[in-house]
């Protein structure tokens, strides 16, 4: 059984249906591509797969849980991270704070120990720091940890959004346009970074990405979206010279 | 590296309030102090812990409310209700204390009461609510027997003084700055800077939300048990909605997620309008002007970025840099 098994996947705006019965299973390991032109429903997807909208049918199921309908909160819990299109940082706050929000799950102690500052607490929260530190060392953003976020170039922005997804310890990431704004050379670190976090971290990885030669170099299958609707599915290579598939990216 | 920097901030903010109370405490020794100054000083002390609890919501939160006096209203009732029923058969060293934690717990039940409901709310919502629960609570208050109704409440014993104000001010300075830089502060603040990216990390924010709501009510019930035990009569009317005002004005001029910002302006906003008479008629004119401008700047998301970040301190460095950049060039 698949890791991630979407099916029959649907949701309408007023009139508008937005994605309409879409079907994917993402096998375990696999960095799964999600491609297609502007507006064709990726993000939707994206967002009901995380709970930040509700689906107006079809199921979502991760190792054989169903978490349709749960919210985003629920859905981080059972084993999903993400990242954001327009880059949602904590931007009035640290790097390393950042890394430390995705750590909120993994390492605790109570609201007392904290305002009492405990010896729990300091344990506790050098464990995260080093954990933190660990985690944006993948990234070689480990020396600006003291940066506020919003200091950082947007390439990095990029990168400290992955990592913090990273620091919850998902089953499953989901990488929405990670290279938007990257120059070629960035883009190619950032495969190189992609790649090295799946087989490091043991990772399944869903992306909806634009730049084809990031979707051809890393992704082992795809899925195409078009007008909320899927055009094709499967084998990155085949998929990418379905003539339907070229079509619908040039135009007719 | 971070840590010790943090601390060291912290440090100074603590250093700064020790150093003023000394020499205030030196000044009331040698009689220098003006009866005028030590009235003056209770006051100041009791808004600076309002204006760094309400801090906690407005800047590390991010939340707009206007109820802060209501809370301060119910801490002060209850507080001084038990302090009246008990004058005479608990010594002052115990029941004095335990008067505060009575009323700051019972404005943090008053905390959830409102918080559950209203914590839903955004922006300027959250604002109005909150505000119609300070003068709800109120005119409920006139309108109660127990509570001395639209008369006042007499016979609390006047036990407030400068010295218990600087004790509690300190606990709340330590209380408030541990908590932010702590797994819950760093929760909180990652609700102002970005709601839809904290849940994606599995963060509850309506806890989060709720816990900050209920320290803050805490200590505003705290505040609300000095003040009444430092009048002879408590009236119910002086917690109104510009109580509440004069307290984010404070919070926001000192800087929202600045607790040294909030301790200096609680100082200046208190101490100035009495020292230059002037001054006073200018008051609500500054206040109407802050209030409008928060209620305009809140919810955009430009402003949100700088939440946290401008205040007095940042003011300083800006000024230094400045100079420095100056003897640079
Ligand atoms: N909350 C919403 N309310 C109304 N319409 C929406 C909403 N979210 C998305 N849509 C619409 O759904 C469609 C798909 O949008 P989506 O953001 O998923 O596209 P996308 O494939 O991610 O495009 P892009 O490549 O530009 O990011 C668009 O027509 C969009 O306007
Ligand atoms: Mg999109």
């Amino acid at each position: 059984m698949a890791l991630l098994e979407i099916k029959n996947l649907g949701i309408s705006f007023g009139g508008l249906h937005a994605v309409d019965n879409f079907n994917a299973s993402v096998e375990k390991g696999c960095l799964y591509g999600l491609i297609g032109p502007n507006g064709a429903g990726k993000t939707t997807v994206f967002n009901m797969v995380t709970g930040v909208y509700k689906p107006t049918c079809g199921t979502i199921h991760l190792d054989g849980k169903n978490l349709t309908g749960k919210n985003s909160i629920q859905i981080n819990k059972q084993g999903i991270a993400r990242t954001f299109q327009n880059i949602r940082l904590f931007s009035n706050m640290s790097v390393l704070d950042n890394v430390k929000l995705g750590l909120q799950n993994q390492i605790k102690y109570s609201v007392a120990q904290g305002i009492f500052h405990s010896r729990s607490y300091k344990r506790k929260e050098k464990e995260m720091d080093e954990k933190a530190i660990s985690i944006l060392k993948v990234f070689g953003l480990e020396n600006e940890y003291n940066y506020l976020a919003s200091n950082l170039p947007y390439g990095k922005q990029r990168k400290l959004e992955i990592a913090r997804a990273l620091a919850t310890t998902p089953k499953l990431l989901l990488l929405d346009e990670p290279a938007a704004g990257m120059n070629p050379n960035e883009t190619g670190e950032l495969m190189d970074t992609i790649r090295f976090v799946r087989d490091e971290f043991d990772m399944t990885i869903l992306l909806i990405e634009h730049d084809m030669k990031l979707v051809a170099g890393i992704c082992e299958r795809i899925s195409v979206l078009n007008f909320g609707t899927e055009l094709a599915s499967g084998k990155t290579e085949q998929v990418l010279n379905d003539p339907r598939v070229i079509t619908a990216y040039l135009g007719e | 590296m971070k840590k010790n920097n943090l601390n060291i901030h912290n440090l100074i903010t603590y250093g700064i309030v020790v150093a003023a109370f000394l020499f205030v405490s030196i000044l009331v020794w040698t009689g220098n102090a003006s009866r005028h100054l030590q009235a003056m000083l209770v006051p100041i002390g009791l808004n600076i812990i309002l204006a760094v609890s309400l801090n906690l919501i407005v800047g590390f939160l991010g939340e707009l409310t206007l109820g802060h006096a209501g809370f301060m209203s119910v801490g002060a009732y209850a507080g001084c209700l038990f302090a009246i029923k008990y004058a005479e058969i608990l010594p002052t060293a115990v029941r004095f204390p335990l008067a505060m934690i009575i009323g700051g717990l019972v404005a943090c039940v008053f905390g959830i009461i409102i918080g559950v409901p209203v914590l839903r709310l955004k922006g300027d919502y959250l604002a109005i609510v909150t505000l119609a629960f300070g003068e709800i609570i109120r005119s409920i208050i006139i309108n109660l027997e127990f509570t001395g109704g639209a008369s006042g409440l007499k016979g609390t014993p006047q036990n407030s003084n400068f010295y218990i104000v600087f004790v509690v001010i300190m606990i709340t300075l330590v209380v408030i700055t541990n908590l932010v830089n702590s797994r819950a502060g760093r929760a909180i603040c990652s609700i102002r800077d970005n709601r839809i990216a904290a849940e994606s990390l599995g963060i509850n924010i309506t806890y989060y939300k709720l816990l900050a709501f209920v320290i803050a009510a805490f200590f505003a019930g705290v505040a609300g048990v000095i003040y009444g035990h430092n009048l002879s009569i408590l009236q119910a009317s002086v917690f109104d909605y510009n109580r509440s005002i004069e307290i984010l004005v404070i919070v926001v001029l000192g800087g929202m997620g600045s607790i040294r910002g909030s301790v200096i302006a609680a100082v200046i906003i208190t101490a100035l309008p009495e020292m230059l008479r002037s001054l006073a008629d200018y008051r609500m004119l500054i206040y109407a002007v802050v209030l409008i401008a928060m209620m305009l700047l809140n919810g955009s998301q430009k402003f949100d970025k700088y939440k946290g970040r401008m205040n007095i301190g940042g003011l300083f460095t800006l000024l230094k840099n400045k100079k420095s950049a100056k003897e640079a060039g």
